[in-house]
């Protein structure tokens, strides 16, 4: 059977997801954009792992629209006026949704919600604004049908940021993705614990370490897709991954490897982000044609390209010849402290490297956490994460994180599962986020272990919906099969259960 | 000084408000029935049951016979704590106020303040003084958790380095209180006037135990009826789990029915306790 039979056979897939697959069918049959030998050896390996990117890039991986600007000046290609009142304003954004390209054909990002909407939402009844909010993510949730569509809000207190998180808690909807953008002076206690609250009962919204992220991106910086850090008005070229512990295969030792292996790899993904970002400016329309360009939503020079890593913990482990991870990564202070020097050296070798384009940044790549795929399996876990079924106790699991998290301005975080009493004591865990952001976390994540919405590595699914593809029924969100792969292979669901006294053990 | 630790719990959500480090004591002058932590209530006598049986080989002598316990070695599996013939653990550091800070400093940014338990933990009164102390400068709050055995009243420098007491009230009938908890139960009663007029009774807690109407409402009515509309009274669950098992079927070897325990808190409030409420 042809791989295009296969997908218009295929039982689980909606006409959509079906159309998606056979464009991405159809982008392989290129394959004029070549890379070196070494590339190709190491891809085969699995030392290096290009996210299915596709080969043929027609439009950059992530882009974020400043969407201040559609209610500034309205969009020309689409026809926009500048909304004057809620209706129009939400009507505008879910139009304008649609024409915003991403690698998921789904916008990643939709926008600082509170701060757009908020100038509308005053000047309604509060009951009106949360019915005519309440439609706008139904909308949300059924057309943008992708767990990476993802929305921010705060650092301050609003009333459509309470809307959207009384929404939230009532819908219990897996899309969008949310993030409080968290800053100790700017968000209030109260709007904190409010947004703690909805987290444990669905999932979100995370808590972004706003003034980490601000001194890297500034003010205007967007959380997209899982949790990735990128400029507002512009976006991510492309996020290949180096599989760390594939890397090390050949290592003969932890020095060995970073003389030799490390660089070797860093170097090929190098090679790999310049050939496909010069193609992306140069070859595709998307930067010579597409509206979102030429009126200034977003522009070339805010784009970077996200260097990723993955399986820091067992390539540590390997390298030390630890097989025990219980005694590992995480849990072990030498092998932390190799994880640290393999870190410096990426982070010195992507910073010494002058990328193509990537203006605003000093022509850099920015180092990216990425946060696993469901073919992952157990050999390489997300990030720098600590493998799922060992984590330590929560203390020391963010001890860890605190170290690590620096690293990467195009995103990285964790994700605490807590059983259910925390739910009363929700003021039990804000000092604990507080105090983990100001020693250096990026990005903090839970939810409460009986939930039906659940974080899976950084995107949100239903685990009743993961039900219905295991019954061979369509699901209408294109993630739940990821969410399914990664419960399966990775044992994403499996993390650690934060008791209502988590012991020191 | 150094004092007997059970235990440390980094991160707790159920001591008190906020986020609290608990330090767990080894030691308590009552016996009570329904203990769930039975192995907190004797010191280690040394005998050395627990040494034989360990299968980790994390339980020796030292020179001077005393049962030595290492924590490298251990795998938790609580086979020490079942064959004690005598309700103490070998696992108990002693610590001094020092050692013990050091490990709290860790905690400490991450939390609100410490609760001291047990066991006891006023049997340590001198301790506790000391270790308050030294929490209090970093800017976090102390509190007690008691079973109301020490006279706060003869000597209040404790309370004058913390928040307060929460406190517990097991039984306040005469006979029951015999049975329940093996000892006085007048200096209890004392203590929770003494707190409350002080401004330092944090909260009060009652088990509930199932079949038990009379001797529950009788302690519900009691403590209802002092503390009032301000102080927060928890109404907890009689649950079997830990409770040793020739207790168990004196008790009940089923958890209080929530609707049951909710009557009490119900009465509770009726008579002036208006934050009583069931967890």
């Amino acid at each position: 059977m042809s791989d295009a039979l296969n997908i218009i056979q295929d039982p689980t897939l909606t006409y959509h997801q079906e159309l998606l697959a056979l464009a991405r069918l159809g982008e392989s049959t290129d394959d004029s954009l070549r890379y070196s030998d070494a590339y190709y050896e190491a891809k085969k390996k699995g030392a290096l792992c290009d996210l299915n990117e596709g080969v043929m890039p027609y439009r950059p991986r992530y882009i974020c629209p400043d969407y201040s600007l559609l209610f500034e000046k309205g969009c020309k290609f689409l026809a926009l006026e500048p909304p004057k009142d809620l209706l129009e304003a939400v009507n505008a954004l879910e139009i304008f949704y649609c024409h915003v390209p991403s690698i998921t054909s789904f916008p990643v990002y939709l926008g600082d919600l509170d701060k757009l909407l908020e100038p509308f939402v005053v000047k309604e009844d509060r009951a009106f604004a949360k019915k005519v909010l309440g439609l706008f993510l139904r909308n949300i949730d059924r057309v943008q049908t992708d767990s990476f569509v993802h929305a921010d809000i705060g650092p301050e207190d609003s009333v459509t940021g309470r809307l959207l998180l009384e929404l939230t808690e009532e819908m219990q909807l897996a899309i969008p993705n949310l993030t409080l953008r968290y800053d100790p002076e700017r968000t209030s206690d109260d709007f904190a614990l409010a947004c703690v609250k909805c987290m444990l009962k669905t999932a979100k919204p995370s808590f972004a370490n706003h003034r980490l992220f601000v001194s890297e991106w500034g003010e205007d910086y967007a959380i997209a897709s899982c949790y990735n850090g990128l400029s507002i008005g512009g976006g991510g070229f492309t996020l290949p991954r180096l599989r760390l512990y594939e890397c090390a295969l050949d290592a003969k030792s932890p020095e060995d490897f970073l003389a030799r292996e490390l660089p070797r790899h860093i170097d090929l993904q190098l090679e790999y982000m310049d050939k496909r970002v010069k193609f992306i400016v140069e070859q595709s329309s998307f930067f010579k044609t597409n509206f979102l360009v030429t009126e200034g939503f977003v522009k070339q020079e805010n784009f970077t390209g996200m260097f990723g890593v993955v399986g820091l913990a067992e390539c540590c482990n390997y390298l030390l010849g630890i097989t025990d991870k219980k005694k590992g990564f995480g849990m072990n202070d030498e092998a932390t402290a190799l994880g640290l020097k393999i870190m410096d050296a990426i982070d010195a070798r992507v910073k010494a490297h002058e990328a193509p384009y990537c203006d605003a940044y000093g022509h850099r790549y920015r180092l990216h956490a990425q946060v696993g795929i469901d073919s992952d399996g157990m050999d390489d876990s997300p990030g720098t994460r600590i493998p799922i079924g060992v984590e330590p106790p929560m203390l020391d699991q963010l001890e860890v994180n605190e170290k690590f998290h620096p690293y990467f301005p195009t995103g990285t975080g964790d994700i605490f599962k807590f059983e259910e009493t925390w739910l009363k004591t929700p003021e039990a865990i804000l000092p604990i986020i507080k105090a983990s952001l100001s020693r250096g976390l990026r990005y903090f994540s839970g939810y409460l272990e009986n939930n039906d919405v659940v974080r899976v590595t950084g995107y949100l699914v239903k685990k009743s919906e993961i039900e219905k593809l295991r019954a061979k029924k369509q699901s209408l969100n294109n993630v739940t099969v990821f969410g399914m792969g990664a419960q399966d292979g990775g044992h994403a669901l499996d993390r650690r259960i934060q008791e209502h006294d988590e012991s020191a053990g | 000084m150094r004092a007997p630790v059970n235990r440390i719990i980094p991160f707790s959500n159920v001591d008190g408000p906020g986020n609290r480090t608990a330090v767990f004591f080894q030691g308590c002058p009552f016996n009570c029935l329904f203990c769930h932590n039975p192995e907190t209530i004797h010191l280690c006598r040394g005998c050395g049951v627990c040494v034989e049986t360990c299968p980790a080989g994390a339980l020796g002598f030292d020179g001077d016979g005393k049962v030595v316990w290492d924590r490298e070695k251990c795998v938790g599996c609580d086979t020490c704590i079942k064959v004690c013939p005598h309700d103490a653990s070998p696992k108990v550091r002693w610590m001094t106020v020092e050692e013990l800070m050091q490990e709290l400093r860790r905690c400490i940014p991450y939390i609100d303040g410490i609760t001291t338990s047990g066991g006891e933990c006023t049997l340590r009164n001198e301790f506790l003084i000391e270790l308050f102390t030294e929490v209090r400068k970093l800017g976090k709050t102390c509190l007690i958790d008691s079973n109301g055995s020490f006279n706060f009243e003869a000597d209040p420098r404790v309370l004058a380095v913390s928040e307060g007491v929460m406190l517990d009230v097991k039984a306040v009938e005469q006979e029951w209180s015999d049975t329940l908890i093996s000892h006085p139960r007048e200096l209890v009663l004392k203590n929770l006037d003494y707190l409350l007029g002080v401004g330092k009774l944090q909260e009060v807690r009652t088990v509930i135990f199932p079949g038990r109407d009379r001797e529950n409402a009788e302690t519900v009515r009691y403590v209802a009826g002092h503390i009032g509309p301000t102080c927060p009274y928890k109404i907890i669950r009689y649950r079997p789990f830990g409770v040793r098992e020739k207790y168990q079927k004196l008790l009940g070897e089923f958890e209080t029915d929530k609707e049951y325990a909710e009557r009490f808190a119900a009465l509770a409030r009726e008579l002036g306790a208006s934050k009583a409420f069931v967890v």
